[in-house]
């Protein structure tokens, strides 16, 4: 087999994009380590940029490479489930805040949608693009769902949904500590409500207690945004 | 390995399945958070805390949490797909995600913190810090 007819095999394989998605995540997972897991230094980014810029300079398209990828996609599901044994294990912790909780969730809910949609309707753009940002801050099945019935564009959500998880998993860290929050509950549920599963990545990184409460946020902002979404975005 | 994996899965079938059936909002894998945590509450009942952990279950779901950034990789990915469509509202898109990102962050943590100091708690209480702490 010549190298063209190598290459060309390899390029289409599903084995050849899992095996440089893992080795792409263990560099980037690296480098976060390296850096005191500093905040700026996200893996799920530097992993993302090194595959897609092998990706564009082999010219492979995304579906080819998710042929691949997809073994590991599938495990956010069970992962998901996952969330529920630190829950089980701090359900002391998490019963005693179930006020707080609340509260600070239809707060935040109420925020991230408003807000979002609010700065885009200021800057002129389309009455498409709020409704697909609109469900920014939740877990991308439920968000690609809502952006759907808004009138969005449920692939523009996805991409935007991604985007706030790394924003908000690299200012999460930063901006806590500048305001001084010692509560680590408290910040890993304001993680998970507005930065989703990357951000629960990001709290579990830094603490169990705020990774556990980042996936809770994560659970009942999904809920939350599905009913809230509908009726904040009439206002503008 | 397997039992672990296999009740995470069957958790996230029901969920799934409740979830498209009864045509719910929440997400299936949510839904099977739900019924692992019920399931463990029912199980752990009068075993003391650390057998819950050492489970076939707890130790496949601490790995796949420990890697959990990983999974999200094919998906930050996919985002160069739709290069095209973030360029043509780039200005308002960008500031609108920093933007809302941030004070979502703030106002949550905030209220969050508020009402716990409302309703008489001490933070100190409530965070023992974990391993790995960060500057």
């Amino acid at each position: 087999m010549s190298v063209f007819g190598l290459w060309v095999y390899l390029s289409t394989a599903p084995l050849f994009w899992l095996t440089v998605t893992l080795l792409a995540w263990l560099a980037a997972d690296a480098l976060a380590k390296a850096s005191g897991r500093h905040p700026t230094v996200n893996a799920v980014l530097i992993a993302a940029v090194i595959v897609g810029t092998l990706l564009l300079a082999s010219g492979t398209d995304y579906r080819t490479y998710f042929d691949g990828a997809q073994f590991i996609h599938f495990l956010l599901g069970p992962a998901t489930v996952a969330l529920g044994i630190p829950l089980y294990r701090n359900r002391a912790l998490v019963l005693r805040n179930l006020l707080p909780m609340m509260a600070a969730l239809l707060a935040g809910a109420v925020v991230s949608i408003a807000s979002a949609v609010g700065i885009a309707a200021a800057l002129g753009a389309p009455r498409d693009v709020l409704a697909s940002l609109a469900p920014k801050s939740v877990t991308t099945p439920v968000a690609m769902a809502v952006s759907e019935r808004l009138g969005g564009q449920p692939s523009l959500t996805a991409a935007l949904v991604i985007l706030t998880g790394i924003l908000g998993a690299v200012m999460v860290t930063p901006l806590m500590n500048a305001m001084g929050m010692k509560d680590y509950a408290a910040r890993g549920f304001a993680a998970g409500l507005a930065a989703h599963g990357i951000g629960t990545a990001r709290a579990f990184t830094v603490d169990t207690v705020a990774g556990t409460f980042a996936g809770i946020a994560l659970g009942l902002n999904a809920l939350v945004t599905a009913v809230l979404a509908p009726i904040l975005l009439g206002l503008f | 390995m397997v039992l672990g994996f296999a009740i995470l899965l069957v958790c996230q079938l029901v969920g799934e399945m409740a979830s498209r059936g009864f045509g719910l909002p929440v997400p299936g894998p949510v839904l099977g958070l739900v019924l692992l945590v019920l399931g463990l509450a029912a199980w752990g009942r009068g075993r003391p805390d650390a057998e819950v952990r050492d489970s076939a279950v707890a130790r496949v779901g601490d790995g796949l949490l420990a890697n959990l950034g990983l999974l999200f990789v094919p998906a930050g990915v996919g985002v160069i797909q739709y290069g095209g469509l973030l360029r043509a509202q780039a200005l308002p898109l960008a500031l609108a995600l920093v933007g809302s990102t941030a004070l979502t962050l703030v106002v949550t943590v905030l209220v969050f913190v508020g009402v716990s100091r409302l309703v008489g708690h001490r933070p100190s209480d409530e965070a023992p810090r974990g391993e790995g702490d960060l500057p």
